[in-house]
């Protein structure tokens, strides 16, 4: 009985996080439209792009491998996978005890790659422009990323995310400079890996600026819903991740917590997530893209934090 | 005297040419011109043909003395002006594919309108000939080691005009980009050939729809010349309360699509409303939101009552205040300021060369607006100053605009208050000779030379979009910088293609 409450509760949670992504992607636009004095499109306009796209043909260059073919697919299930293994309304779920942060990251990686390989299968300059764009993202993003998963595994003593969740909801950091400064760090990487303003811009159709765009340039139909999907998982699990670790509040701790506390839980973490979507959108409205070659000034920055935060927490503890 | 003038010693000038001069000079003064051209001691504005003659439409920058210049060529040969002269090169080669001229000593001999996709070539000769056969167009070749080429357009993502640019980078940074235009060439010049002076000014005011009022000013220019006649004060003074409302709603547009170009949709957003007022304006006091036909030959179609006046006077109070906080938003916003700053910069030298008019010339300290210089009515009543900045990069040709945009609002205010009374139109006597008219776009100076046969009808017409002369500056402009800027450089010049395919 246990077993199927904890599959049923696994189930729920990819559920929502496939379901509720395109709705957090509208909600993201709404904002900016709101700022921009614009009414923008409904809500619900991502999930219309999606079924628009799966209803098309899906077009392939004539020389596309199965590279192209397979890499949509990858990305989707690296990403969705990656978002799995995040606590979002309640820790301790099945998966969350599968794999710990770095492996999330691994996968997050896991989806790049495969798009960014996907990017010059063709061998069109624009996909090799933005597979080179992105890789000098990441190879910067990921460091800063490791550096606050080392930090915050240092204070919880485990990089295991449900873990980690316990210790915070248990109380076990206070107000420290160190989780302020991997804060700050999180959020440049979330901004750079999913390719939001200053870092790269999700609504540009400039050819030459474009980093993620550019990748994707090719596909079409379902490739790119899938790829589309997989982008609005990426930026609803990063979301979590933030939440998860800085803002645990009101997650049920596990699947056997009853009905009662799994209800508040789904409930906070849909107001963080408003919220955080809400200081993004905010966020991209007020700051110009940045030049394709300040971005690793950006990132190294995230970078430092990174490395600050875990020096700090090694000078305040006394080792 | 300047060394223009002294070019054209002891020639008497064309009577029949008005309100400049026209001379007609032999192979020596041809190529004395070449040497003034090549020393910088003059510009070349524009050189183009007709079926006997070469004209070279030259203006000296210091003494303000505009000239033509023609030469007959009963071969179909002249000298070409671009071996010292790079300004001339897209001129002469377009005059090889309209006319069939042929340049001597030109050392770029690829078509440039032609792209061997018309029923007809050298359609203005006056033997046109078999079509140009397709060919693959030659891009002019770059070597080193880990170059790589990225062609862009013509067909672009957004919601742009056609044009190719092809990027020799290494890495990101961009090595050469070489444009290639003529995608959007409707034939107008051929279409012009025989039209009355009313159908000819429609197609004139339509050669690039954004600046239609200066368009067809100078077109009215060039014919109100040819007649003799001056135009009523009032007409005037509207023609240029229409020119500045244009002005006005065009640099909005750039202004916030070059911010939109850095990803900063705030003034995009802001831009937008501020120039949909501006045209809502415009309609309800004119008719029209971007006021074509309003110029005509001989005035203006439309008159302004006290309530328009008073609309105008509402709209400026209105667009005043709102206009400065998008540009303290501007100026308050260093992610932006940092995207514009140091980018797509164009050495003054360069600028003067190519007698860049504009924002691209005024940004890089040339000094030259035609409002001031050359069609000065009524902007001498106005206490009008150009505004010039020393930069030349993205950044200062935002400040021009953004200047431009308060000069003219202050225009505006000031041609409401002192609008003299009288009629609006005159009819134009028929006349047969030659005219050339200015007037100062949002992009530059736009010339239109025209000459007109004994029943009153279009033998040749010559619009010249001030384009041609900042489109070959984006190339140079971006050299040095990184790929992903090129929008944004592209767009602070926003060059039109329609203007310059023709």
């Amino acid at each position: 009985m246990a077993g199927l409450i904890d599959i049923f509760a696994q189930g729920l949670e990819m559920l929502l996080v496939v379901g509720l992504a395109p709705l957090l992607v509208g909600w993201v636009r709404k904002v900016k439209a709101h700022v921009f004095r614009r009414r923008g499109p409904s809500l619900l306009q991502p999930y219309r792009d999606l079924l628009r796209l799966f209803s098309k043909d899906a077009l392939l260059a004539e020389n596309a491998s199965w590279i192209s073919r397979t890499a949509p697919y990858v990305v989707f299930a690296a990403v969705w996978v990656a978002a799995a293994l995040i606590p979002t309304f309640a820790a301790g779920l099945v998966f969350h005890w599968a794999a710990d942060l770095i492996a999330i990251v691994g996968l997050f990686g896991l989806a790049r790659f495969a798009l960014a390989v996907a990017g010059m299968d063709v061998g069109t300059s624009f996909g090799g422009i933005g597979s080179s764009r992105e890789m000098l993202l990441a190879s910067l993003a990921e460091p800063a990323m490791l550096m606050v998963v080392f930090t915050i595994s240092l204070f919880a003593g485990s990089s295991q995310l449900a873990s980690i969740v316990d210790f915070v909801l248990a109380g076990g950091i206070g107000i420290r400079p160190s989780l302020g400064l991997a804060l700050v760090a999180v959020a440049i990487v979330a901004i750079a890996e999913n390719a939001r303003i200053p870092v790269d811009n999700p609504a540009t159709h400039l050819e030459l600026t474009m980093v993620h765009e550019a990748m994707v340039f090719e596909y079409s139909g379902r490739h790119l819903a899938m790829i589309e999907a997989a982008a609005a998982v990426k930026l609803l699990a990063w979301l979590s991740l933030i939440a998860a670790i800085f803002l645990p509040f009101g997650m049920a701790p596990g699947p056997h917590s009853g009905f009662g506390a799994m209800a508040v839980g789904l409930l906070a973490w849909l107001a963080k997530l408003a919220v955080l979507a809400t200081l993004l959108g905010l966020f991209e409205a007020s700051i110009a893209k940045m030049r394709v070659f300040r971005v690793p000034e950006f990132l190294g920055g995230a970078f430092a934090l990174g490395v600050l935060a875990t020096v700090l927490l090694f000078v305040s503890r006394g080792l | 005297m300047s060394e223009l003038l002294a070019c054209f010693e002891g020639l008497r000038a064309e009577p029949d040419h008005h309100p400049w001069p026209r001379f007609r000079v032999d192979r020596e003064r041809w190529l004395a011109l070449r040497q003034g051209l090549a020393r910088d001691r003059f510009a070349l504005l524009a050189e183009f043909g007709e079926p006997q003659e070469v004209h070279a439409i030259l203006f000296d920058g210091e003494s303000l003395a505009l000239v033509v210049a023609s030469l007959a060529c009963p071969t179909g040969r002249f000298p070409s002006l671009a071996v010292d002269h790079l300004p001339a090169v897209r001129f002469e080669r377009t005059l090889r594919d309209l006319v069939g001229l042929e340049p001597e000593g030109l050392f770029d001999l690829r078509p440039w309108l032609d792209h061997g996709k018309w029923p007809l070539s050298r359609p203005l000769a006056s033997n046109p000939g078999a079509p140009e056969v397709a060919f693959d167009y030659a891009f002019l070749p770059v070597e080193g080691e880990g170059l790589h080429q990225i062609p862009v357009g013509p067909i672009h993502a957004g919601i742009i005009e056609p044009g190719h640019f092809r990027f020799t980078a290494s890495g990101e940074t961009v090595v050469r980009l070489e444009e290639r235009l003529g995608w959007v060439h409707k034939g107008i010049e051929k279409r012009l050939v025989g039209l009355d002076l009313e159908s000819a000014c429609r197609i004139v005011g339509r050669v690039s729809g954004d600046s239609t009022v200066a368009f067809a000013w100078a077109f009215a220019r060039a014919a109100e010349a040819i007649a003799g006649v001056v135009p009523p004060a009032r007409a005037v003074w509207l023609r240029a309360l229409m020119l500045e409302l244009e002005r006005i709603a065009n640099h909005f547009g750039d202004i916030g699509a070059i911010c939109n170009d850095a990803a900063f949709t705030l003034i995009h957003a802001h831009c937008g409303i501020l120039r949909e007022r501006v045209l809502r304006a415009a309609h309800e006091v004119f008719g029209h939101r971007l006021m074509m036909d309003r110029v005509v030959p001989g005035g203006v179609a439309v008159d302004l009552d006290p309530g328009g006046i008073a609309r105008l006077h509402r709209l400026v109070d209105e667009l005043a205040p709102a206009f400065d906080k998008v540009v303290s938003a501007y100026d308050n916003t260093p992610s932006l300021l940092d995207r514009t700053a140091e980018t797509g910069r164009v050495s003054p030298s360069l600028v003067r060369r190519f007698a860049a008019g504009g924002h691209v010339g005024r940004a890089a300290g040339r000094p030259f607006d035609s409002r001031a210089h050359l069609a000065t009515e009524p902007y001498d009543d106005l206490g009008f100053r150009p505004v010039v900045r020393e930069a030349g990069d993205v950044d200062a040709r935002v400040w021009i605009r953004i200047e431009e945009v308060r000069e003219s609002l202050r225009l505006v205010r000031e041609i409401l208050a002192k609008l003299p009374a009288g009629p609006v139109r005159v009819e134009l006597p028929v006349r047969a000779g030659c005219g050339l008219g200015v007037a100062e776009a949002f992009r530059g100076e736009v010339l239109v030379w025209l000459r007109l046969d004994e029943a009153g009808r279009v033998r040749r017409c010559y619009p010249r979009d001030p384009s041609w002369l900042q489109w070959p500056l984006l190339e140079a402009a971006i050299e040095g910088n990184i790929v992903a800027d090129f929008p944004l450089c592209n767009k602070s010049f926003n060059c039109s293609y329609s203007g310059h395919d023709l």
